[in-house]
C-alpha cells in the first residue's frame, strides 16, 4: 500500500478525427498524486483533464508512456485498478429510470459492499447528500445537483483506494457545491482517502493540498495553492468606481485593455482586477479614470488567469462590437410576469411569481438546482402553458401568439441543444433560414457571427469543447437579433477564460438595448446583472439589484454573493420548515 | 467467486427493473407476441377459399349448364356468371374476379363430336392463387363431365394412371400448420431483434457505461444480466405460442415436447445475444433499430425458409440462408411439429445454434469491453 | 405573397437541415441505401414459391416402359430433379423425414399389368406437407403431367381445358412478390425514419429550440415529412430499378401512375410514423410502437398472403392498413398496367389516412407535454 496513487511519465494520448486529423488530448505529461492527499487538475476547457482521467480509470490506454495507478501498469490491467478505485465521470451515469436507493444498492453489490457496512454507509451518504426522504424517487426525477450528488454518493459507496472525479459540481448550485465538498473533505479527513478532482472553479481547488495546471495537453504549474498563489503576488488590486457608475461598466473598461490589465471581475459593487507586472502607471490611473483602487490579497484564481493568459498572448480579444437591439425603448417593461404559477401534477414547479424587466436589462434568475428556474424559463418561451397568472414577453404570450412574435426571442438552452452532427455553419445556416435570414444577409450575418464568437465553421457541433458549445449556442441565439434573450445557465462547465468573453459579450449586447435573462449557479456572475432574483421551491425569496440582495442577506451577504444567496435560502428554508 | 455472483444478481435484478419500468418493452415483448399468434392462426393463409371465377356463356346448352354446374358446387369457387368476354374482361381490370371461365358458342357442337373446348384465363398476379384456381376449377368441370358420362351410362374406365396422393404431416394442406411453428422462430427472432437491439446502445448514449465500467464487474457479467431477463420473456412468449398451437389451432405436436422447449430456448440465446451485438457494435439507438430490424427480422421472415421453400431456390442463397441461425431454427422446429423427432436434424441444428451462441455472446462481450477509444 | 416565400424559404432551411442529418456521413447514407438494394436482390432470389429442381425420389416396383416414360417425363419438365432411387418402402420415411426429397413417387409391382388390363392403375405420390404450399405446387405439377400422360394414352377427358394467364404467363411467384417489395421494403424504413424524427429532437433536447423559432406547426411537419417522403421514394426507386432491369420483370402501367400511387401511400405511412413520433418521449419508445405496428401492417397487407384469404373481419382491418392498398396499387399498375380509373379506390384510403396522421402530428408537436 505504498504505491503512489498515480505516477505517471510522459503520457501522450491522441485522437483521430476525420476532419481535423491527428489531435493530441495529452502530450508528454508527467506528474505524480501523493497518497492521502486531495489533488486537483484545473485548466481551460480542451485541457486534456477529462481524458487524463479516463486514463488514470483504465478507459483509454496511453499511446506512450508509462502510468501506474495505485502501483498497477493500468495499461497492462486496467480491471485490476478498476476493481480497487471509485470514478465519477463528469455525466455521471445514473439509471435514470431506477430509484436512488436501487441505485445505491447496483453499486454497492458491484463494489462488493458486505451487507453489515451497508447500512452505516447508506445512512452516511443519505444524510451527507441530504437525500434521505428521497430514497424511493426515480434519479431521474432529481433535479441538477441532486443527480450529482447521488453519483457521487454512489460513487462513494465504499471507501475506494482512489477516488477520481471528474467536474462534480458542474452545474451544481452553490448549496449542493458545498455539500458535495463537506462530504469529499471528510471522507478524506476520516478515511485518508486519495483523491483526484478536476474543476474548473478556483475555490475548489484552493482547498486542496496539490494544484497542477493544465493546458493544451500538459502541465503549466504544480504546487500547493500558496506557492502557485505566488505568481500573483503584488499585482491584484480592488477598485471602487466612482458614484453611479456600474460596477460591469468599469469592468469592461479594464477587460478591454489587456496590455495594462490582466484581468477584472465585478465583485460587491467594485471591481477586482490584476495588472500586467509591466503596465504603465500612468496610464493604468488614467484607465481607471477616478475609481480609487487598492491591493488585495491574491488568490489562485489569480495566478490561474495570469498563467492562462500568458499562454493565449496572441488571442484576439472579444469582439464586442455586438449588434444593437433594433426595437425602441418606449419605457414600457418588456416582460411582465404576474402571480405566474406552474403545477405538474400536485407537485407546485413554480408558485405565484411575478417580476418585471425592462429593456436593455440584465436579469439574473438565482437558485438552487430545481427551484422552477428551468420551468420559469420554458413559459415566458412558450415552450410550456402556464398552470394559472399572466405572462408577456414583448407584449405578448408566446404560447399563444403568431409564430412570427418568436422571432423576437433568442433562447439558450442550458443543455447544448443544436445539432450535434451537423458542423457549425450549418448550424448556423439552419436557425438562421428558420428566423427568415437568407441569401446575402445570411450569409453576411453568419460570417459575422463567425468572426465575432471566433468559431471554425467546418468544425462538427458535437465535437466541440464546452466553451465553444455554448459559444456557438450564443451566437445561434443571436443571429436573428432579438430584442430579448435567454440564456439558461449557460456558463456551467466552462472555464473562467470563456465566462470573462461571454460577460463581455453579454454587457455589450444589453448596452445595445437587448434585454438579456439568464439563469447561472456562479453568484459572482450574479453581479454582472442589474437586477436578480433568487428562486427556490418554486418561490421567489428576493429580488433587487446585487447590492439590494446581499443587504437583504444581511451580515452575510456583505462578503459576497455566493455568502448572500447561501444565507437567503438558508433562512427561507428553516422558515417553511418552521411552519 | 461469490463477488461475481452478487454483481452478476446485481445487474440482473437493474436490467429487470429497467425492463418492467419501460411499458413499451412489455407491449412489446408480450402483448405483440399475442397479435402476432392471432394474425398467423387466423389471418394468414394459403388455402384459396372462395375464389371469385367470371363464367362467360356464349354457349348456353343444357350440356353447357351441366359442364359448368359443378363451378358452383365447389368450395373453393364462387362464379359470376356474366354475358360477355368484355364483361369479365372488366371485372379482371376492376380486380372484382380472379379468373374467367370462357364457354365458346361451339362448345356443345364439338362436345358431341367427342371433344369440346373450354378456355380458362387466370390473373397471373398471384401466381399460387392462380394455380389453386386453376386445378379447382379443372377438377370441378371434370367430375360433373365425369358425372354425366356415368349417368349417360358412357364407357367404364379405361386404362389410365391414376395418382394416389399422400401427403404426409399435414395431409389437409392446411398452411396454418406450418405458419404457426414458424411463429415460434419469429416471436424469438423479435424479442432479440426489438428489445435486446437496444440495451447497449442506449447505456452508450445515456452515459452510464463509463460509471459502470469503472467498477469490478466484468463484461460477460454485464452481458449475462442483459440477456436474463428478456430470456424469461421469451420463455413466456413460447408458452404461449405453444398453448396457442396446440389448443387454439390444432396444430398437432409430434415431436417431443421437451426438445421443442430446450431448442427453442437455444434460439432464443442465439437471437438475443444477436440483438447485444448490434446494439454493442452500433452504439447509436437509432442505427441498431435499423440494423435489427434489416438483419434478423427481415431475413426470419424471407430467407429462413418461414413461406418460401429452402429448396426452390438457387445455391447461392441456399448458402445465404443458412449462414442464418433463423433457417436451422425454422427447419428443426417444423420437423419437431410435424413430423417428430428426426434426431439427426436435431443434433445438428441444435449444435450449430450452440456454436452460434458462444460465438455471438463473445462478441458481445467484447463490445462490452472497458475501453472508450 | 412576400409571407409565403417566407413560408417556403423557413420550412426550406428546416428541410436541408433535415436531410444534412439523415445523408451527412457516409454510414447513414449506406444505412438508407444500401439495406434496399440487398434486400431487394436477396428477396428476388430467395423469396420463391415456384418449384425449381424439386428433389424426389423414386421407388419402382414395376420396373415397366410406363413407369420409366412417367418418370422421364416427371424428369423432363426441369421442375423436378430425382435425387435418389429407392430399392424398397422402407426408405421412403428416410428421404421425406430430412428434407432430402420433397416427394417420393411410388409405382407398384402390377402398375403395367393393370394398365395393359385397361383398368385403372394406381400410382402413390408422398409429398412432405410441413410446406403446405410446396407440396401442393408439387402435387399439381404431378397431376398434370399424368393427365398429359393419360392423354397420350387416348383416355383424355371429353372437354379439354386450355389455359392462359394474363398479366404473368408463367406464374412466376417473383413477379407476384417484388413489385410488393417496391411499397413494403421502403416503408420500413421511411416509417422508422419519422418515428424517430421528433423522438431523437426530443431527446437530444433540440426540438425546443426548434419549438422557439417563428417555425409554425405546419412547417416543422413539412419540413419533417418531405425528407422522409423522399427517402422513402428513393428507396422505392431502387428497388424498382433492379426489378426491372436486373430480374427483367415487365412493366405493364404508366411509370407515372406508379409514382403518383407510391407518393400517395409514402405520405400516409409518414404520417402514421410522425404520429408515433410526436407521441413518443424517447427513441426507444419511438421504435418500439414502429415495430409494434410494422409486424401488422406486413402480414395484413397482402404481400405473402393474399387478403382475400383472410377471415371478414380481419379483412375489414386492413382498410386502415396504407401497406395494403400501397402494394395493390403497385402490383395492378405494374403488372396489370391498370389505368387511373381501375386503381383510383386505392387513393381513398391512402388519402384519409395522411389526412388523419398528418395534422394530428402537427398539433401533437406543440401540445405533447414532455
Amino acid at each position: 500500500m505504498t504505491a503512489a496513487p498515480v505516477e505517471a511519465t510522459a503520457l501522450r494520448k491522441s485522437f483521430r478525427d476525420k476532419d481535423l486529423g491527428e489531435i493530441t488530448a495529452i502530450d508528454g505529461l508527467s506528474l505524480s498524486v501523493r497518497q492521502g492527499e486531495l489533488t486537483a487538475l484545473v485548466g481551460p476547457d480542451g485541457a486534456g483533464k477529462t481524458t487524463l482521467m479516463r486514463m488514470f480509470a483504465g478507459l483509454l490506454k496511453p499511446d506512450q508512456g508509462s502510468l501506474h495507478v495505485l502501483g498497477i501498469d493500468v495499461a497492462r490491467d486496467p480491471q485490476q485498478v478498476q476493481d480497487r478505485i471509485s470514478y465519477m465521470p463528469q455525466r455521471f451515469g445514473l439509471y435514470e429510470d431506477l430509484s436512488v436507493q436501487e441505485n445505491l444498492d447496483l453499486y454497492a453489490d458491484l463494489h462488493g459492499v458486505p451487507q453489515d457496512q451497508r447500512r452505516d454507509r447508506f445512512a452516511r451518504m443519505l444524510e451527507m447528500t441530504d437525500m434521505a426522504r428521497f430514497t424511493a424517487r426515480p434519479a431521474g426525477k432529481l433535479s441538477g445537483g441532486m443527480k450529482q450528488k447521488l453519483g457521487l454518493a454512489c460513487t462513494l459507496v465504499r471507501s475506494p483506494d482512489l477516488l477520481l472525479l471528474d467536474e462534480p459540481s458542474v452545474g451544481v448550485d452553490p448549496l449542493s457545491r458545498r455539500d458535495l465538498w463537506k462530504i469529499v473533505l471528510q471522507l478524506v479527513d476520516d478515511e485518508g482517502l486519495s483523491v483526484i478532482v478536476s474543476t474548473s472553479y478556483m475555490d475548489e481547488a484552493e482547498r486542496c493540498a496539490q494544484v497542477h495546471v493544465m493546458h493544451r495537453g500538459r502541465l503549466l504549474a504544480t504546487g500547493t495553492p500558496a506557492e502557485l498563489r505566488e505568481k500573483a503576488r503584488g499585482l491584484t488590486f480592488v477598485a471602487t468606481p466612482i458614484a453611479g457608475m456600474p460596477a460591469r461598466d468599469l469592468q469592461a473598461r479594464l477587460i478591454d485593455v489587456p496590455d495594462l490589465v490582466i484581468d477584472a471581475v465585478p465583485q460587491g459593487g467594485n471591481v477586482r482586477f490584476i495588472r500586467r507586472p509591466e503596465a504603465d502607471a500612468a496610464r493604468l490611473a488614467g484607465l481607471l479614470d477616478g475609481a480609487s483602487s487598492a491591493s488585495r490579497p491574491e488568490e489562485l484564481e489569480d495566478s490561474f488567469m495570469i498563467l492562462l493568459r500568458e499562454q493565449d498572448q496572441g488571442a484576439s480579444p472579444v469582439a464586442t462590437d455586438m449588434p444593437p437591439s433594433g426595437a425602441a425603448d418606449n419605457g414600457q417593461p418588456v416582460i411582465v410576469v404576474r402571480d405566474l404559477v406552474r403545477k405538474f401534477g400536485d407537485f407546485t414547479a413554480v408558485a405565484s411569481t411575478s417580476f418585471q424587466v425592462g429593456r436593455g436589462e440584465i436579469f439574473g434568475l438565482l437558485g438552487p438546482n430545481g427551484a422552477g428556474k428551468t420551468t420559469t424559463f420554458r413559459m415566458l418561451c412558450g415552450l410550456l402553458p402556464a398552470t394559472s397568472g399572466q405572462l408577456e414577453v414583448a407584449g405578448r404570450n408566446l404560447r399563444v401568439a403568431r409564430a412570427q412574435a418568436r422571432a423576437r426571442i433568442g433562447y439558450v438552452a442550458q443543455k447544448f441543444a443544436l445539432y450535434g452532427n451537423l458542423s457549425v455553419r450549418q448550424n448556423l445556416e439552419f436557425f438562421g433560414g428558420a428566423y427568415g435570414l437568407g441569401g446575402r444577409l445570411l450569409r453576411d450575418r453568419i460570417a459575422q457571427t463567425v468572426r465575432q464568437f471566433d468559431l471554425d465553421p467546418a468544425a462538427q457541433s458535437g465535437l466541440l469543447p464546452a466553451g465553444y458549445k455554448q459559444r456557438l449556442a450564443m451566437a445561434t441565439g443571436l443571429l436573428h437579433r432579438p430584442e430579448i434573450l435567454f440564456l439558461d445557465e449557460p456558463t456551467s462547465g466552462i472555464d473562467p477564460l470563456a465566462r470573462r468573453a461571454f460577460w463581455r459579450r453579454i454587457t455589450s449586447l444589453a448596452k445595445g438595448g437587448v434585454t438579456i435573462i439568464v439563469t447561472t449557479h456562479f453568484m459572482e456572475e450574479a453581479e454582472y446583472c442589474d437586477r436578480i432574483a433568487i428562486q427556490d421551491a418554486g418561490e421567489m425569496l428576493a429580488i433587487g439589484t446585487p447590492q439590494q440582495v446581499r443587504e437583504l442577506a444581511g451580515d452575510a451577504g456583505a462578503r459576497d454573493m455566493n455568502s448572500a444567496f447561501i444565507a437567503i435560502v438558508e433562512t427561507a428554508r428553516a422558515r417553511r420548515e418552521a411552519a | 467467486m461469490s463477488g461475481a455472483r452478487t454483481r452478476l444478481i446485481a445487474l440482473t435484478r437493474k436490467e429487470v427493473r429497467q425492463m418492467l419500468r419501460d411499458r413499451s418493452n412489455l407491449i412489446v415483448g408480450l402483448a405483440l407476441p399475442v397479435v402476432l399468434i392471432l394474425l398467423f392462426g387466423y389471418g394468414l393463409s394459403f388455402d384459396v377459399t372462395d375464389a371469385r371465377i367470371a363464367v362467360v356463356m356464349e354457349d348456353s346448352s343444357a350440356a353447357t349448364m351441366n359442364a359448368v354446374a359443378g363451378l358452383a358446387g365447389s368450395d373453393y369457387l364462387s362464379p359470376i356468371w356474366t354475358h360477355s368476354m368484355p364483361e369479365a374482361e372488366a371485372l379482371i381490370r376492376a380486380g372484382q374476379a380472379d379468373a374467367i371461365l370462357r364457354v365458346p358458342a361451339e362448345f356443345t357442337r364439338d362436345l358431341l363430336h367427342g371433344q369440346g373446348h373450354l378456355q380458362l384465363i387466370l390473373n397471373g398476379v398471384d401466381s399460387n392463387t392462380a394455380q389453386s384456381i386453376e386445378s379447382y376449377a379443372t377438377g370441378a368441370i371434370q367430375t360433373a363431365l365425369a358425372h354425366i358420362s356415368d349417368r349417360q351410362g358412357g364407357p367404364a374406365a379405361s386404362a389410365s394412371v391414376a395418382i394416389v396422393q399422400r401427403t404426409w404431416f399435414n395431409e389437409a394442406g392446411n398452411s396454418t400448420w406450418f405458419l404457426v411453428p414458424g411463429l415460434i422462430v419469429l416471436v424469438m427472432t423479435l424479442i432479440g431483434a426489438f428489445l435486446t437491439s437496444l440495451l447497449i446502445a442506449r447505456e452508450w448514449e445515456r452515459g452510464t457505461l463509463e460509471s459502470l465500467f469503472v467498477t469490478p464487474a466484468r463484461p460477460i457479467e454485464m452481458v449475462l444480466a442483459k440477456l436474463a431477463p428478456y430470456l424469461v420473456i421469451g420463455v413466456i412468449d413460447l408458452t404461449m405460442c405453444l398453448i396457442a398451437a396446440k389448443f387454439v389451432f390444432g396444430v398437432p405436436i409430434r415431436g417431443s415436447l421437451w426438445i421443442i422447449i430446450l431448442s427453442s430456448l437455444l434460439y432464443l440465446l442465439v437471437s438475443l445475444a444477436l440483438g447485444l451485438v448490434i446494439s454493442g457494435v452500433t452504439r447509436n439507438q437509432f442505427a441498431a433499430s435499423q440494423m435489427a430490424l434489416l438483419a434478423s427480422f427481415m431475413p426470419a421472415l424471407m430467407l429462413s425458409g418461414f413461406v418460401f421453400d429452402l429448396r426452390n431456390v438457387p445455391v447461392a442463397m441456399q448458402v445465404i440462408s443458412n449462414l442464418l441461425p433463423a433457417t436451422h431454427f425454422m427447419g428443426l422446429i417444423k420437423t419437431l411439429f410435424m413430423a417428430g423427432d428426426y434426431w439427426p436434424q436435431i443434433l445438428r441444428a441444435n449444435l450449430t445454434l450452440a456454436a452460434y451462441a458462444v460465438v455471438l455472446v463473445v462478441i458481445a462481450t467484447r463490445t462490452l469491453a472497458k475501453k472508450l477509444d | 405573397m412576400q409571407a409565403l416565400l417566407l413560408y417556403i424559404a423557413q420550412t426550406f432551411a428546416l428541410i436541408r437541415k433535415e436531410m444534412l442529418a439523415l445523408l451527412k456521413d457516409p454510414s447513414s447514407r449506406a444505412l438508407l441505401f444500401a439495406p434496399a438494394l440487398m434486400q431487394t436482390l436477396l428477396f428476388g432470389y430467395g423469396a420463391t414459391y415456384d418449384l425449381t429442381h424439386a428433389p424426389f425420389a423414386v421407388l419402382d416396383q414395376s420396373r415397366s416402359a410406363a413407369s420409366v416414360e412417367i418418370t422421364a417425363r416427371i424428369e423432363g419438365t426441369g421442375v423436378f430433379s430425382r435425387v435418389a432411387t429407392l430399392d424398397n418402402a422402407s426408405q421412403i420415411a428416410q428421404q421425406i423425414d430430412s428434407g432430402k426429397a420433397l416427394l417420393v413417387v411410388v409405382f407398384p409391382a402390377d402398375f403395367e399389368s393393370r394398365l395393359a388390363a385397361g383398368t385403372e392403375s394406381p400410382m402413390q405420390v408422398i409429398l412432405d406437407g410441413r410446406n403446405s404450399a410446396t407440396s401442393g405446387a408439387a402435387a399439381g405439377q404431378v397431376a398434370a403431367i399424368v393427365a398429359a400422360y393419360n392423354q397420350s394414352l387416348g383416355a383424355g377427358p371429353p372437354v379439354t381445358i386450355t389455359r392462359r394467364a394474363w398479366f404473368n404467363p408463367n406464374f412466376e411467384s417473383r413477379w407476384n412478390l417484388m413489385p410488393a417489395m417496391i411499397a413494403s421494403l421502403s416503408m420500413l424504413q421511411t416509417l422508422m425514419i419519422a418515428a424517430l424524427s421528433v423522438a431523437r429532437e426530443r431527446e437530444q433536447g433540440t426540438f425546443d429550440q426548434l419549438l422557439v423559432t417563428p417555425l409554425t406547426p405546419s412547417q416543422i411537419l413539412i419540413g419533417k415529412a418531405l425528407p422522409a417522403i423522399f427517402v422513402g421514394l428513393a428507396q422505392s426507386t431502387i428497388i424498382f430499378l433492379i426489378i426491372l432491369f436486373w430480374f427483367r420483370i415487365p412493366m405493364a402501367g404508366s411509370v407515372w401512375l406508379l409514382y403518383g400511387g407510391l407518393l400517395t401511400f409514402t405520405v400516409a405511412a409518414v404520417g402514421i410514423g410522425l404520429s408515433i413520433s410526436a407521441v413518443s418521449l424517447s427513441m426507444q419508445q419511438a421504435m418500439l410502437y414502429t415495430f409494434m405496428l410494422v409486424m401488422p401492417l406486413m402480414l395484413l397487407s397482402g404481400l405473402l398472403t393474399p387478403v382475400r384469404n383472410m377471415p371478414h373481419v380481419l379483412q375489414v382491418v386492413t382498410y386502415l392498413n396504407p401497406l395494403r392498398f400501397g402494394i395493390d396499387i403497385v402490383r395492378r399498375v405494374y403488372l396489370e398496367g391498370a389505368g387511373f380509373a381501375d386503381v383510383a379506390p386505392n387513393f381513398l384510403p391512402l388519402v384519409a389516412v395522411a389526412a388523419v396522421t398528418l395534422p394530428l402530428a402537427a398539433w401533437l408537436f406543440r401540445n405533447r407535454l414532455g
